[in-house]
């Protein structure tokens, strides 16, 4: 893993995660270059989210969790006390598991949303950036007549490729992706499997995913985990054609998991 | 007798439930039970509304439309107009409503969204407290402690600085309309409180992990997120509030000061519908005066339902741009 070390848009070193007395990752040091998608896999409960969580301090949030090690972002640590999360977390943005939009906005509202929050910008600007986002998700042409009724009227797969469409309207140079099609049906799983490798070119992807097809067909390098320890990292290719460990040659051909 | 022959045997068709002896004897039982008990507590309300009504024929005969704008109340002379009271009940519940409204909804997010768990349910454990205790011992310490420091504090100085608004001129009694709304409000804040507690206990985390990445704050979560998702709650909350304010009748008669006058001043005393019920029904002079009463407790009932019917109104207004939600 040293050779990513160098050109590393994040880079975890000694990382350790409690939730109370459970420690739920590991030691873990590991490296994600940029403009790359690097996909985490690994059984249920093996801190694979923890670890995304991590990325962005979402952390903070649950009471009881307690993080060690550090998570450098272009080399500094997100962990260290000057740095606000607030700002941070600008920077790297999120998509979760279940589509979560705020179910009070419209379409047009959801999308904008993070943007406001940096004062409002001129009306034109919104639309434009609106417009551009959706049409980088793929939601434009379904939803342009209809920007201004409640985000809850679309379908499951529309809500998420909307939640990702609020993500990039921030402008973050990092997307962690939490099991982003984990409920959706395999057309709007298809398309949120094109949009992330459109979406390298600008971002630095990192996504968590169940399905080993999926880490295969959209990542760069991929990361196996299996109680709360990385196992084994490294090109997708070859983890999933010639894995170097046992436990993950185990993993991938459905031995166990 | 010999059976009649498959041909002759007569073909009755029951719903296909019927034929199942447990669903004759369980479901169609359960459902003619609650849909009796529904049903009565429909007919219980009617009936008390048709009773009273009945009851304050002598009053309505007498006085006609003019006992709602009527301003006097002359028991001996018999003359009896509602509008202090009516006025009473309306200014005391609503001002402390909007007292308690935001003082309520910022308390329950302090304990959801800002306390670390142990502070925010030692807090919230100390809110219910306070819900529970009876209204006759927030009356008693009103009418022995707050209404003469209102007097002699804050009903002076409110007279000083701001006595030329007619909300504060005139004399302190301390027992007063501003008693009535400051014990209100804090009786009812309890209430919202923890009806609004529960609303934004109830908001999944992952409207908030939503708004934190994408970079909100703590406050920019709670207003992108929390309160938007829990308005319609929210309200419900504050509607249960105003129901209680509205019907409060022990402490507020013994801080209001129990005059049926209408005065934009909060430091005069006034008069509300439950208060003059329960002071004068024990001795009423003539027939003519429990009439009265009666009257209006119908009325009480009346401006109830139209407040409950209005906050209805505004709840469907607000839940139907949701949609459906999950």
């Amino acid at each position: 893993m040293s050779e990513a070390t160098t050109d590393a848009k994040i880079r975890l070193d000694r990382l350790n995660v409690h939730f109370g007395a459970n420690h739920a990752v590991k030691e873990v040091t590991m490296a994600m270059a940029s403009n790359s998608v690097t996909a985490i896999i690994g059984p249920s409960g093996c801190g694979k989210s923890t670890v995304l969580r991590s990325i962005n301090r979402m952390h903070d949030l649950t009471p009881g969790a307690r993080v060690n090690g550090s998570v450098l972002l272009d080399g500094e640590d997100i962990y260290r006390k000057e740095c606000d999360p607030v700002t941070m977390r600008r920077r790297v943005g999120m998509v979760f598991q279940k589509p979560n939009p705020f179910p009070a906005m419209s379409i047009y509202d959801n999308v904008i949303a993070g943007y406001r929050l940096n004062g409002r910008g001129r009306r034109s600007e919104m639309d434009a950036l609106v417009e551009q986002c959706l049409q980088r998700v793929s939601l434009w042409d379904e939803v342009k007549e209809r920007l201004h009724v409640n985000a809850m009227q679309l379908s499951g797969g529309q809500q998420q490729r909307l939640c990702i469409a609020r993500t990039i309207a921030v402008m973050p140079e990092v997307i962690l992706m939490d099991e982003p099609c984990s409920a959706l049906d395999p057309i709007s799983t298809l398309k949120v499997e094109e949009l992330i490798d459109e979406l390298k070119e600008k971002y630095t992807i990192v996504i968590v995913t169940h399905n080993m097809q999926q880490a295969a067909r959209v990542s760069d390098t991929t990361a196996f985990f299996y109680l709360g320890e990385l196992i084994e990292m490294g090109d997708t290719k070859k983890i999933f054609t010639n894995p170097e460990k046992r436990q993950t040659e185990d993993y991938i051909t459905g031995r166990f998991g | 007798m010999p059976r009649p022959s498959h041909a002759e045997r007569p073909v009755i068709f029951l719903p296909p439930r019927w034929n199942i002896k447990r669903g004759l004897n369980g479901d169609f039982l359960f459902k003619g039970v609650t849909v009796l008990f529904a049903i009565s507590i429909l007919g219980i309300l009617l009936l008390m509304a048709v009773s009273m009504y009945r009851q304050s024929l002598p009053s309505i005969h007498t006085s006609g439309w003019s006992f709602i704008p009527g301003k006097e109340w002359d028991p001996v002379g018999g003359t009896f107009g509602a509008l202090p009271y009516i006025y009473g009940s309306l200014v005391s519940s609503l001002l402390s409503l909007a007292l308690a409204t935001p003082l309520s909804i910022a308390t329950a997010l302090f304990i959801t969204e800002v306390a670390n768990r142990r502070v925010g349910g030692m807090i919230a454990a100390l809110v219910e407290l306070l819900a529970a205790i009876p209204s006759v011992i927030y009356g008693l310490w009103g009418v022995l402690v707050m209404a003469p420091w209102l007097q002699r504090t804050v009903e002076p100085f409110l007279n000083d600085h701001l006595g030329f608004l007619p909300f504060f001129s005139g004399p302190p009694y301390g027992v007063s309309m501003l008693a009535a709304v400051l014990i209100l409000m804090i009786m009812i804040v309890p209430i919202i409180t923890s009806i609004t507690k529960e609303v934004l206990l109830a908001i999944p985390d992952s409207q908030r992990e939503a708004a934190v990445a994408l970079g909100a704050t703590r406050w920019e979560m709670i207003r992108m997120a929390v309160l938007p998702y829990g308005r319609s709650g929210i309200l419900g909350a504050v509607i249960l509030g105003l129901g209680r304010a509205i019907g409060e009748t022990m402490a507020v008669t013994m801080v209001i000061g129990n005059t049926p006058k209408i005065s934009l001043s909060l430091l005069d005393p006034a008069y509300t519908m439950p208060s003059v019920i329960a002071n004068e029904f024990a001795e009423a002079s003539s027939d003519l005066h429990a009439a009265a009463l009666m009257e209006i407790g119908l009325l009480l009932l009346v401006v109830t339902l139209i407040i409950n019917s209005l906050a209805r109104l505004l709840l469907w207004g607000v839940n139907r741009p949701t949609g459906g939600q999950a």
